[in-house]
């Protein structure tokens, strides 16, 4: 049973399992992992890559003609190194996606929403397709959009923290009011997590750390890609509705008009 | 604004009758909070601690592999120059010692530089004595300018300077500085540190203010260890650690814990730190703080290293040389201290693949700044 594809910018999706290339014990893993996930995107860091260097051994094992690359801006802390190491992403990788992530604090990796919308407003008239990692903040999502962002991105949990979708109710507001993708971006723990967010309606998710660091990390992307799966047909399907409250025998408040 | 007040208002004496007063109880508080406190800290780096080591070790397994992944970021040192005008009593290249003093050149260092960029290194930490008329900061902007294109990555482990120096060279760039404060003892800094410009406690305490405050990239602190009782000098570096961190919040830190070494002709340590007593530290740094950078040099031997990476250490050097030209240019000249870790690059990084890690030689890029 197949669902919707998703469309952003001009690229079709038929996975809606975004993944990323960090934190994995060997590249040879990796791709492994990343084909067994069955996603078509995937996020790297220009900082861990050699670009000058034809044999990288990231960028080697990413050649699959589905694995569209995602670069990524991770290190950098203002709007003006972001728009630069954007640059060389486009010019090294041959591909004018981006994946904006500003985060000055180091610890947190909190992305900075003045820095991101600054870079984004520039990063869209320089030709970019950006996909901003924001807050799960409503309005800096419609702000994005109006810039010209492709998707946004925002976060469910700290990154890294494989806490799930503690920002839910941002979450779902972001969701009802957005005109572009809404992707769901770190703190993805688990397969429930990731089904959890595509059954409210996220376009897609982004999964990294939730895979690289999994007792068997080939096993677990196959598992995220099933959730993926089923939380999307769930979606499509329309959930039932919860029962709210049992029926009552006796109507104190609407007796009056029997 | 600087550390000084902070750590003032923590007078030694009372720090260390905490650490040695904490209980089983106090220990078990520690494990089992969710964000943990520089008090918990004194709990498990106390003798109490010492029987919940496996737990510890455990948890600080958990909390790295979280946050940093199956992967372990490789660094070298390169060291530039050996003159230096300061005595401290454990360093070979205290200024009394007598050895051939060398500094290296542009050629010397790109000379250097080759070898360590054949072995893949894309990390180097360049070291340098205190010697101002010889290695100062000009010397220091020729040597980034020199290594910038070679590297992605560039850090620095030399005297103390002022707030527009740094700001001078990092634009060069500089991206990381290490400055260890050798000891949080000021007595026992004095006595260790008798002549030049580093004997000054707190031109030294205040430097990573002045790297804040100049908008460094990463800085990298410890304590030598071997000095004074390492606990309660461990406290004043998470204490540092902890100030660093909210005043200068966009700034990465990493720590190190290198225990004194015998170098020639050299003091002894007055205090010995038993691979227990290190292990125990290493995940109460860990335990602490879940997202600092742990560095573990080749001062440690094969067998503990090997050990030691899973234990919450994000980085490691291999193949190091402390002696300046030691890689090509002069590789008989003596070096700083032992290395007892001489395993290649390629061995070292063999070994970590057994592990299950994968050996990081690129993360940054001279792009980035």
């Amino acid at each position: 049973m197949t669902t919707q594809p998703l469309v952003i910018a001009d690229r079709t999706f038929t996975s809606r399992l975004f993944t990323g290339t960090g934190k994995f014990s060997s590249s040879a893993l990796m791709e492994e992992a990343l084909l067994a996930s069955g996603s078509e995107l995937v996020t790297v860091a220009l900082k861990r890559v050699d670009v000058a260097d034809a044999d990288d051994d990231i960028l080697r094992h990413l050649h699959h003609s589905q694995l569209h690359l995602l670069p990524n801006t991770s290190g950098v802390r203002t709007a003006r190194e972001a728009v630069f190491a954007a640059q060389l992403a486009r010019e090294a990788l041959e591909t004018n996606w981006l994946k904006l992530e500003i985060h000055p604090d180091p610890k947190y990796l909190l992305p900075d929403p003045v820095e991101t919308l600054k870079a984004a407003e520039e990063l869209v008239k320089l030709g970019f397709v950006v996909l901003p990692y924001v807050h799960a903040d409503p309005v800096l999502c419609k702000r994005l959009e109006a810039v010209g962002v492709a998707a946004v991105m925002p976060l469910g949990a700290p990154i890294g923290s494989n806490k799930g979708l503690l920002t839910k109710e941002f979450l779902e507001i972001i969701i009802g009011q957005s005109k572009v993708p809404v992707v769901v971006d770190a703190g993805i723990g688990a397969p429930s997590h990731a089904a959890a967010a595509l059954e409210m309606g996220a376009d897609a998710v982004l999964v990294n750390t939730a895979i690289a660091v999994a007792g068997q990390p080939v096993a677990m992307a196959h598992a995220f890609k099933m959730a993926v799966e089923a939380g999307r047909l769930a979606y499509e399907a329309r959930l039932a509705a919860p029962v709210a409250h049992e029926a009552v025998a006796s109507s104190p408040l609407t007796a009056f008009l029997d | 604004m600087s550390f000084r007040p902070v750590f003032e208002a923590h007078p030694w004496d009372a720090v260390q009758a905490s650490i040695y007063a904490k209980t089983a109880a106090d220990v078990e508080r520690a494990l089992a909070a969710p964000r943990r406190t520089l008090d918990d800290f004194k709990a498990l780096v106390s003798p109490a601690a010492a029987p919940y080591l496996e737990q510890m070790a455990q948890l600080s397994h958990r909390l790295t592999r979280r946050r940093f992944g199956n992967t372990m970021q490789l660094y070298v040192p390169l060291y530039l120059s050996n003159e230096c005008q300061n005595i401290c009593t454990y360093c070979g290249f205290s200024l009394d010692n007598k050895l051939k003093r060398r500094t290296l050149s542009s050629v010397e260092m790109l000379a250097e530089a080759a070898v360590l960029k054949g072995w893949g290194y894309d990390h180097v930490l360049l070291v340098t004595g205190e010697a101002n008329q010889t290695v100062g900061v000009d010397y220091l902007e020729k040597a980034l300018k020199t290594l910038r294109p070679h590297f992605a990555h560039l850090s620095m482990e030399v005297q103390p300077l002022d707030q527009a120096d740094y700001e001078r060279l990092i634009p060069q760039g500089l991206n990381t500085v290490l400055v260890y404060q050798e000891t949080y003892h000021q007595a026992d800094y004095k006595t260790h540190h008798p002549k030049g410009k580093k004997s000054n406690f707190y031109y030294r305490l205040d430097t990573p203010d002045r790297l804040g405050r100049a908008g460094i990239h990463k800085m990298g602190l410890g304590v030598l260890i071997g000095l004074e009782d390492w606990r309660t000098d461990c406290f004043y570096t998470a204490l540092h650690l902890d100030y660093l961190e909210k005043t200068y919040w966009q700034t990465k830190y990493s720590l190190s814990f290198p225990r004194l070494r015998p170098a020639e002709g050299l003091l002894q340590p007055k205090v010995e730190m038993s691979d227990r007593e290190l292990v125990q530290l290493i995940c109460a740094y860990r335990l602490l703080n879940e997202e600092v950078e742990l560095s573990l040099s080749t001062r440690e031997t094969p067998a503990f290293r090997d050990q030691a990476i899973k234990l919450g250490i994000t980085s490691i050097s291999a193949g190091s040389k402390t002696n300046p030209g030691g890689y090509a240019v002069e590789p008989e000249s003596l070096e700083q201290f032992e290395i007892s870790d001489e395993r290649s690059p390629a061995d070292i990084a063999a070994m970590l693949r057994r592990q299950g890690y994968e050996p990081v030689w690129k993360d940054w890029d001279a792009a980035l700044a």
